[in-house]
């Protein structure tokens, strides 16, 4: 019976696994857009569904001269994806003709790869958020683990799209000195630590213009639990104990 | 108790809603600017239009994935299409090539709801409006995506298409003007993003007539 051995008709891809969810993942990412590049930040928390398991994962790399790559979501789906650019990067060297892939190049790629990793029905489980300068060309986009995708001034994963965008929304403009765009991602990781459980206090701000690429060493932003909504927050609250 | 994960979905609904209307010598295409998911607005300032060629625009709605792998195709498509016959396709042609396109993912879908528009080979406006599976129709206006159930309702009454059932057939293209289809375009809009949540924040007016192709923008409301 041709049922009882289908490993041979289905081919190799018929015992191996599928990520049907994600083992150990990070949380949000914040970029933005400001007066001389792109500025980006993460903690450096690595969950394993509920247990705060690493505490020192880099979620920010950059990608080639002009990039600078986020990510939120599965950590071993990020490295892999960082195998991916690594190679795109090299075999784009080897041409040695002068020209390099830029932010633009580097978003659209991810862009199709997440995409066609859906269509086969294996998502890469990550939101990657990609930023970067080119010829002075400001660049900043998102893309979905399902392969949605778009470019805008201030982009957030997961929390942040609920918690961030709306103080970003608020106070970003075109105009942001470099130590107010600090300042307004600051801003965004101390509410995302106080609201967000799997939130670290331990950031990674990454800061990328026409000059390179610089990734802050990894520091702590002072918090104030002290707060009365924080003291008896059911305070008020009618029909809660 | 069984172990709870996150679990995924190979779709989603960006929502936005997308209008096109036929006039003797023009086409209206329009859609708005929001792109959502559940609750988040993901950005107010993406465009659901796409030129596929001189004469013809695609405004769709649904998962903003899928509709970009679809532009891309037909894209792509259209530049073998030039590269064999030396111009550019026509209108009619291309919304044959839209619903085959569509027909041939019948079992994995592109989740995306199209209105396609543009002038055919006499210059006259037409309008094809399309499901997400590739049965598609010529009519003379047309709505598609999250504010559809409350725009066509209201092109109906404003324009009132002859039935398609009457014989010799009628004319699908509306009577009105083209700087009144481009003001009905507004109001239609206006109206749609006060009770619409995925509708908003910025429309995109299209206006393709024998003179080319022209874009203009207005504000909608941004809660």
């Amino acid at each position: 019976m041709a049922s009882k051995q289908p490993d041979a008709l289905l081919g190799p891809e018929s015992d191996s696994q599928r990520t049907q969810y994600p083992y150990v993942t990070g949380t949000s990412v914040v970029a933005i857009k400001y007066k001389d590049g792109i500025l980006m930040a993460s903690d450096m928390g690595g969950s394993y569904g509920s247990t705060l398991r690493y505490k020192s994962v880099e979620r920010i790399k950059p990608i080639g001269k002009h990039s600078l790559l986020g990510a939120s979501g599965e950590i071993s789906d990020f490295q892999e994806i960082l195998r991916y650019l690594d190679e795109l990067i090299l075999y784009d060297n080897m041409w040695d003709d002068g020209n390099s892939l830029g932010p633009k190049e580097v978003h659209n790629y991810l862009t199709r790869i997440m995409y066609n990793r859906r269509n086969k029905f294996n998502p890469l489980w990550n939101s990657l958020v990609l930023g970067g300068v080119k010829n002075g060309q400001k660049y900043l986009g998102t893309v979905s683990m399902i392969g949605v995708n778009f470019e805008d001034n201030h982009v957030a994963s997961g929390f942040g799209n609920h918690l961030a965008r709306p103080i970003l929304r608020q106070e970003w403009h075109e105009n942001l000195s470099f130590e107010d765009g600090v300042r307004l991602l600051e801003k965004c990781m101390l509410v995302l630590l106080y609201r967000d459980r799997s939130a670290i206090n331990k950031f990674q701000i990454a800061k990328i213009t026409d000059e390179g690429v610089t990734i802050h060493q990894p520091y702590s932003l002072k918090t104030n639990w002290e707060f009365s909504a924080f003291q008896n927050p059911s305070q008020g609250a009618v029909g809660t104990w | 108790m069984a172990k709870q994960h996150a679990n995924w979905s190979p779709y989603d609904n960006n929502g936005g809603s997308c209008v096109a209307i036929a006039g003797a010598d023009y086409c209206v295409i329009a859609a708005d600017t929001r792109m959502s998911t559940g609750y988040n607005i993901l950005t107010r300032d993406y465009s659901k239009i796409c030129k596929l060629a001189d004469k013809c625009v695609m405004a769709s709605s649904g998962f903003q994935a899928d509709v970009k792998a679809l532009q891309k195709h037909l894209g792509a498509r259209h530049l073998i299409y030039q590269h064999q016959h030396n111009k550019q396709m026509s209108c009619p042609a291309m919304a044959q090539l839209l619903s085959n396109t569509l027909y041939y993912k019948r079992f994995f879908p592109y989740y995306s709801f199209n209105v396609l528009g543009g002038l055919d080979n006499e210059g006259k406006g037409c309008v094809f409006t399309y499901d997400a599976v590739g049965s598609y129709e010529k009519v003379g206006y047309s709505s598609q995506g999250s504010g559809s159930t409350l725009i066509m309702p209201f092109l109906d009454n404003q324009l009132k298409s002859p039935s398609p059932l009457l014989l010799p057939a009628q004319d699908a293209v509306t009577p009105l003007a083209e700087d009144e289809a481009v003001d009905l375009v507004k109001t239609v809009f206006a109206s749609a993003s006060e009770r619409d949540i995925y509708t908003g924040d910025k429309l995109e007016i299209v206006v393709i007539n024998a003179d080319g192709l022209r874009r203009e923008y207005i504000d909608l409301r941004k809660d």
